[in-house]
């Protein structure tokens, strides 16, 4: 898989799909039925709508954000990863989508546990605490590293679980879950070789996606 | 009557009219047809009144069911008969307004008991010859809704493309997502619950006893004497309408100023500006509203319980549903909170159903679906346009072929 990468660069990604979104929207299968968790303002379920056509669904925490969704036609209800997945019944989506929330939530696990039951298969995007920026910040700044991804000082921070590349590769295990696909992005927005060692994923990713399924449900 | 000026006589007049002959349309299904009534009794001839705006499209597929509250009317966007005022969801129905009639066919119906033109305790019991008073039998919101279906069925409606209700209409809503599930392709349940609380059954039960501790109720048969139990019923009013709204709300339009006065007067006059507008709102409430009636339709209220026969558990009422529902909450509405609303929706998740859920802030209490909260017009205006593009409901009614 050495094809050129065309991903567009930073500087002229204004009003375009960002690049997690569209490898999301590449896993995804045409008409599946989607539940994105922390779904924000809509946009990554507004274009898995267009481009493959899914019946999907929201949840946001955000009253505003929520209302937003709902007002631009998006089914999205109110609500809480750690408190509100438990009603879902098993396998009630094809998949569950966890979009650079993960490490808001206060109970990571048991939320990656829930998607992987309510979905069949799981698709997890987060920022990388192990790139190599933020390495360095802590290293030789001594601070909480600031970077695009994690834009906030700490005491303003959702983020209350950061993890890195490794650390969520080894609760996937943990949780019994399959890693079916995982995609690391350089600070550049471009995916990362996939024949990198996962120590190379780990220093040069900013975020990661990785599709999952269940072992109980394959 | 003794004392009653020209304008009670009018009004009461008025109403008794509308009991009988609304100004509205009103369809009577014959003894041939009678209604089957959740107390096992059948109902037999009914009428249903109601109300329409805009037009039918030839597919039928463009209607919209609106479910009124405790004390509305199918007036919802028109002149009301009685008081003169303009409909009670003005601001929501109408060309180009949420609820665009230039697009929908609007539908509302005074609901069973209802009594402004629907057959309730003040119609004509056919047995007697005489109003029904309390031999009315006791009728639930199925049953109401029950009556809406068999006006759908007279319209000729297969399936309503929207129910949408607040508070009690909301009630409705979920009774026909969950009776009538191939009937409903969206639903908006709005400011409500899925069942009674034991406060919400409290403050009607204080309700209900003030209209029976009037002398005028007459044990119910205050028909017979041409009287109205004015004081019990006004006093109903004035003790729910305060469950309507937020205490910020009143504290705001009222504080603790004074009506039409500098000073204290010791007295128990209405002193106080808040005084005054609960009066008002339960002696303009006696015009045009049933004692009788407000007595049925709290009781069906109080007895409505979506998990009933359902195992006791709610997401059985909607277990196989295909409907598209948008729950709508308002932060300080305190008669059917947001944990009301948050049990409907986990319900629905349950059964994975197609479901969005907005709360809306706003400090106006339960009455804030009645009134111009933009963000709370703005969501049903695209939850309902997305549906339409959903089920291919393109542009106005007109341009349809």
């Amino acid at each position: 898989m050495n094809a050129p990468d065309r991903s567009p660069p930073v500087a002229a990604k204004n009003n375009k799909p960002r690049v997690d979104h569209l490898l999301i929207a590449e896993m995804v299968e045409p008409g599946a039925r989607v539940l994105d968790v922390g779904c924000g303002d809509g946009e990554l379920l507004q274009l898995l709508s267009e481009r493959r056509g899914v019946d999907g669904r929201g949840v946001e925490l955000q009253r505003d954000k929520v209302n937003a969704c709902v007002a631009r036609g998006l089914s999205v209800i109110q609500g809480d990863a750690d408190r509100d997945l438990d009603n879902y019944p098993d396998q009630a989506f094809d998949y569950a989508i966890l979009s650079l929330t993960i490490q808001a939530t206060r109970q990571p696990k048991t939320v990656l546990e829930n998607l992987l039951r309510i979905g069949r298969r799981a698709i997890v995007s987060f920022p990388n605490f192990g790139h190599w920026r933020v390495r360095t910040a802590l290293l030789f700044g001594g601070r909480m590293p600031l970077t695009a991804n994690l834009p906030d000082i700490w005491y303003l921070t959702p983020n209350a679980h950061l993890c890195t590349i490794r650390d969520f590769a080894d609760l996937c295990e943990h949780v019994d879950a399959k890693v079916e696909r995982a995609v690391a992005f350089n600070d550049y927005e471009r995916r990362l070789p996939i024949r990198w060692s996962l120590s190379m994923q780990n220093l040069f990713g900013e975020k990661a996606v990785f599709l999952l399924h269940g072992s109980k449900h394959t | 009557m003794s004392t009653a000026s020209p304008d009670v006589i009018d009004t009461v007049a008025r109403r008794q009219s509308e009991i009988h002959a609304p100004s509205s349309p009103v369809v009577h299904f014959d003894a041939s047809a009678p209604l089957r009534l959740a107390c096992q009794q059948d109902l037999a001839p009914f009428s249903i009144a109601y109300e329409t705006y805009g037009t039918l499209n030839p597919a039928k597929s463009n209607a919209i069911l609106l479910c009124h509250a405790l004390t509305a009317d199918q007036y919802v966007a028109s002149r009301h008969p009685i008081t003169g005022k303009p409909g009670w969801w003005d601001n929501m129905v109408g060309p180009g307004k949420p609820i665009d009639t230039s697009r929908f066919f609007v539908i509302c119906s005074n609901v069973l008991g209802g009594c402004m033109g629907s057959t309730g305790p003040a119609s004509i019991n056919p047995k007697t010859g005489a109003p029904y008073g309390l031999d009315f039998p006791v009728i639930t919101l199925g049953d109401m809704v029950e009556a809406q279906a068999r006006l759908m069925d007279h319209l000729g409606i297969d399936q309503l493309f929207a129910v949408i209700g607040g508070s009690m209409g909301g009630m409705q809503v979920l009774e026909w997502a969950s009776r009538f599930k191939d009937r409903v392709f969206a639903a908006v349940p709005i400011a409500t619950a899925a069942w009674h609380s034991s406060q919400n059954i409290a403050f009607h039960e204080v309700g209900r006893q003030a209209v029976m501790a009037d002398p005028e109720w007459a044990g119910g048969n205050y028909y017979a004497a041409g009287k109205v139990p004015r004081n019990g019923l006004a006093v109903a009013r004035m003790a729910a309408h305060i469950t309507y709204l937020s205490e910020e709300a009143l504290h705001r339009k009222f504080g603790r100023s004074l009506q039409d006065r500098s000073s204290l007067t010791f007295s128990f006059s209405a002193d106080f500006q808040v005084e005054s507008y609960l009066r008002h709102q339960g002696s303009t409430f006696v015009d045009r509203f049933d004692a009788n009636s407000y007595l049925y339709i709290t009781r069906a209220l109080d007895y409505f319980d979506l998990r009933e026969g359902r195992d006791g558990v709610l997401a059985n009422a909607f277990r196989g549903t295909k409907t598209r529902f948008c729950v709508v909450s308002f932060t300080s509405d305190w008669l059917y909170p947001t944990r009301e609303s948050r049990r409907i929706v986990q319900a629905l998740n349950a059964v994975a159903a197609n479901v969005s859920f907005v709360e809306i802030e706003s400090d106006k209490g339960h009455d804030a679906f009645l009134l111009d909260e933009p963000t709370f017009h703005a969501t049903v205006r695209g939850f309902l346009n997305a549906a339409a593009l959903k089920r291919g409901l393109n542009g106005s009614a007109e341009s349809r072929p």
